[in-house]
């Protein structure tokens, strides 16, 4: 079988999934619906390694394939086909995509196991698998934007699980309109495209697009740019990212799979995809470069001062993905796209012990209420540490490789961009810090009251069960996540899952070590041949030096966690005193949410509310009122000659018969 | 004979059932009227026939008898269903259909 025969069937597992459980939910018992849809997905994992093999076995050259099933619409000067295009950049996605969402499945099998929701669940992230795989391997843009709309939905379906929560539905919502704010960046960057080169095909699009664009071009700007408002929308970064630390109201595995392997990564895998545009706009690059320096820098800031477990870890995310949009966006594709892949297995693995230990903790999140989990709970603390390692970038783990990748390229490409490479290493020290915070704040330390019951008795405690964000009470039913949880040491789908992801997350960056090995670079980059930006390359000496900054600064950043919330635990209340304003901006988010709800909300609520009060009360209604009182009124008179005296009638049709018949006579002479 | 004749007899027979329906209060005199007001325009059709010379016209006529004899079935029906109801038998009291 072809390469793309495989990728269809890595298209067609997770619906068939996603389909199956969801009309069989009656038939189905609960287990069987959970292992379908961890098969589906596992499957089109081999199926994507069967890919793989196929794409090695072609010519570097040569390893690009589309494939079409049939016209998808077509019409006079439009021709879409539902294709597919395979090559080494879709590949390494759906590698990427399938393998870790396949883990995120089989942990799900066990941390949902008690929900009465279990085959919506299964069914919705089987289909979210769907909708991102669509996305990445998409022959043109038109299929693009369906699978960019359906991963929007699905990411609404499963923020919004616990349906019966009003912070959970909101949080969908606000998740949905952002991202539709990002389909419509999208859309019309497409449709600039068909004006200016009259197809939607990647290959054909990327073969004129040098021809017909100038470098620096208004157009090609601003097709670029409305690709940015996509690519931010769905990769959360300033100002579309105030959806993401939101959407942790949805299920924890939710969080692991939109925030690690998938969702936010769509927006680095659309830059990366449309290369030759970027390159062809330096201005939007540019712009996209400092957006991602910039989210890297504030997410970082806001996550030091978060609380709340899966914010702080949520905050990280923006951070990472400020780091691979910032690669991208300056010629470093492969880098960037080695990120993406360290910081699925790390951030996945960093989400999944969250999960345990808030299902340790009967449901709450807030790290305040934590500490001696290492006694508690030997496993999920060595996973949250080696995650923690490998998003700090501690020497020889794969976030350490792949993080000073990406500051290497930067500063080998040099200029302003060498500036970009030192804030990414002040990013860098930040991220220690706030990673080691949680780890030191949840794991040493007297046993919390919760730890304490799981070490006594060996089973979690079982508190009444709350809305973390609310605190409110719940109720146990279906549409709310109940009051049984379970936690890596006591399920093995669970910890089968971290372990895996635990390997993943040591060991990953030993394929791409500077000097050494290149595996996944010598894989890549045939995908980027065309570009010369692509074709700068750190010296291996440059990158050893980077490498070194890189784990002195990681060390130094832990060691300064350490010292801060172990050796000197009163420090942190000192400089909050101390910085109060400063430490206000960063508990508040910066307050984006504040400023948008001041500058886009507020303002588009007015207007509503004119268009309602002004618009529709007046002019529509005025015009469809007297249209109907001018037909009523026409009506009444009309209907005082319908008397009921049938003589009448008959007088009213004779006399207009004669009438006639009179006219008529009177024309004829 | 010429043809005047033929059309003055018709037009005072469709004027006599014209007054009859406009003046008379009885269902079944109305119905008397519309016959004498069809077999006017059945006169003035088999006239013209014959003076053109040719049978179209007669056959209208048949066409037209055939169509009033359907009407006097349908009219006398209703008239006996009126009767059957205890309604009055004056069409100037049968005013449901008031607008």
């Amino acid at each position: 079988m072809s390469a793309t025969a495989w990728a269809w069937l890595v298209l067609l597992l997770p619906l068939l999934g996603s389909i199956v459980v969801a009309l069989g939910f009656r038939a189905i018992p609960a287990r069987v619906a959970g292992i379908v849809g961890t098969a589906a997905v596992g499957l089109a994992f081999v199926c994507a390694l069967a890919v793989l093999f196929n794409l090695l076995g072609d010519e570097p050259e040569a390893r690009h394939h589309a494939s079409a099933l049939w016209t998808y619409a077509g019409a006079a000067g439009l021709d879409i086909q539902l294709g597919i295009y395979v090559d080494q950049l879709s590949a390494f996605m759906i590698l990427v995509v399938t393998g870790v969402s396949a883990l995120i499945h089989l942990y799900s099998f066990g941390y949902m196991r008690s929900d009465e929701g279990y085959h919506r669940f299964f069914s919705y992230l089987n289909f979210f698998v769907f909708s991102m795989l669509l996305l990445v391997l998409a022959g043109n843009f038109i299929l693009l934007i369906v699978g960019w709309a359906f991963v929007g939905f699905a990411s609404y379906a499963l923020i919004s699980f616990w349906y019966r929560r009003t912070t959970a539905t909101g949080a969908g919502m606000k998740a949905f309109v952002i991202n539709v704010v990002g389909d419509i960046g999208l859309v019309l960057a497409a449709f600039l495209i068909f004006r200016e080169l009259g197809t939607f095909d990647y290959g054909a699009v990327f073969a004129q697009a040098p021809d017909v664009f100038d470098r620096g071009g208004w157009t090609i700007t601003a097709i670029c740019l409305l690709l940015l408002v996509g690519a931010f929308a769905k990769s959360a970064q300033i100002p579309f990212h105030t959806w993401l630390p939101d959407a942790m109201e949805g299920p924890t595995p939710v969080s692991s799979l939109i925030h690690a392997a998938t969702m936010v990564t769509a927006g680095v895998y659309l830059i990366a995809r449309t290369h030759v545009l970027f390159y062809l706009a330096p201005t939007a690059a540019d712009i996209a470069a400092f957006v991602g320096l910039g989210t890297l820098l504030i997410a970082g800031t806001i996550a030091i001062a978060q609380t709340d477990l899966k914010r702080a870890i949520a905050y990280s995310t923006m951070s990472q993905i400020g780091y691979m949009i910032m690669g991208v966006s300056i010629g470093a594709y492969a880098q960037g796209l080695f990120h993406l892949m360290t910081h699925a297995f790390f951030k996945a693995l960093l989400f999944m012990t969250a999960g345990s230990i808030i299902s340790a903790m009967a449901n709450r999140q807030d790290i305040d209420r934590m500490s001696g989990f290492w006694r508690a709970m030997r496993f999920t603390s060595i996973c949250l540490v080696i995650g923690g390692l490998a998003l700090a970038a501690f020497p020889l783990t794969s976030g350490f490789f792949s993080k000073d990748s990406i500051l290497a390229y930067a500063e080998a490409r040099g200029g302003i961009y060498e500036w970009m490479a030192i804030g990414g290493y002040v990013g860098a020290l930040l991220t220690a810090i706030y990673t080691f915070r949680l780890v030191f704040r949840v794991l040493p330390g007297e046993p919390c009251k919760e730890a304490q019951h799981l070490i006594d008795t060996g089973e979690l405690y079982h508190g009444p069960p709350i809305n973390p964000a609310s605190e409110e009470e719940e109720d146990t039913e279906i549409g709310f996540p109940g009051a049984h949880h379970h936690i890596a040491e006591q399920s093995w789908p669970m910890a089968v899952a971290m372990g895996a992801l635990a390997f993943g997350a040591l060991f990953a960056g030993l394929i791409q070590v500077p000097g050494v090995d290149n595996v996944l670079f010598g894989f890549l980059e045939p995908a980027f041949e065309g570009s010369p930006l692509a074709a700068i390359h750190p010296e291996v000496g440059a990158e050893w030096r980077g490498l070194a900054i890189g784990g002195l600064i990681s060390i130094v950043g832990i060691a300064l966690s350490w010292y801060l919330w172990v050796a000197r635990p009163q420090l942190p209340a000192l400089f909050r005193e101390r910085l109060r304003p400063v430490y206000l901006l960063c508990l508040n988010k910066w307050y984006f949410d504040e400023a948008i709800e001041l500058l886009v909300v507020r303002p588009a609520l007015a207007i509503g509310r004119f268009a309602n009060d002004v618009f529709e009360r007046v002019v529509v209604d005025g015009i469809v009122s007297g249209t109907k009182e001018a037909v009523g009124d026409a009506g009444g008179i009309v209907r005082t000659v319908q008397s009921g005296f049938v003589r009448s009638y008959a007088l009213l049709l004779i006399a207009g018969f004669a009438g006639l018949a009179l006219y008529f006579l009177l024309r004829a002479t | 004979m010429s043809i005047e004749w033929y059309i003055v007899l018709s037009s005072l027979l469709f004027a006599t059932g014209a007054i009859g329906i406009l003046l008379r209060r009885s269902p079944i005199v109305i119905l008397l009227c519309l016959e004498l007001m069809l077999n006017a325009g059945n006169l003035a059709l088999v006239a013209f026939s014959r003076m053109v010379g040719n049978g179209q016209g007669q056959v209208f006529a048949l066409v037209v008898m055939v169509v009033a004899a359907c009407e006097v079935v349908v009219g006398l029906g209703l008239i006996v269903a009126i009767f059957r109801r205890r309604l009055p038998l004056d069409v100037d009291e049968l005013t449901e259909l008031r607008g």
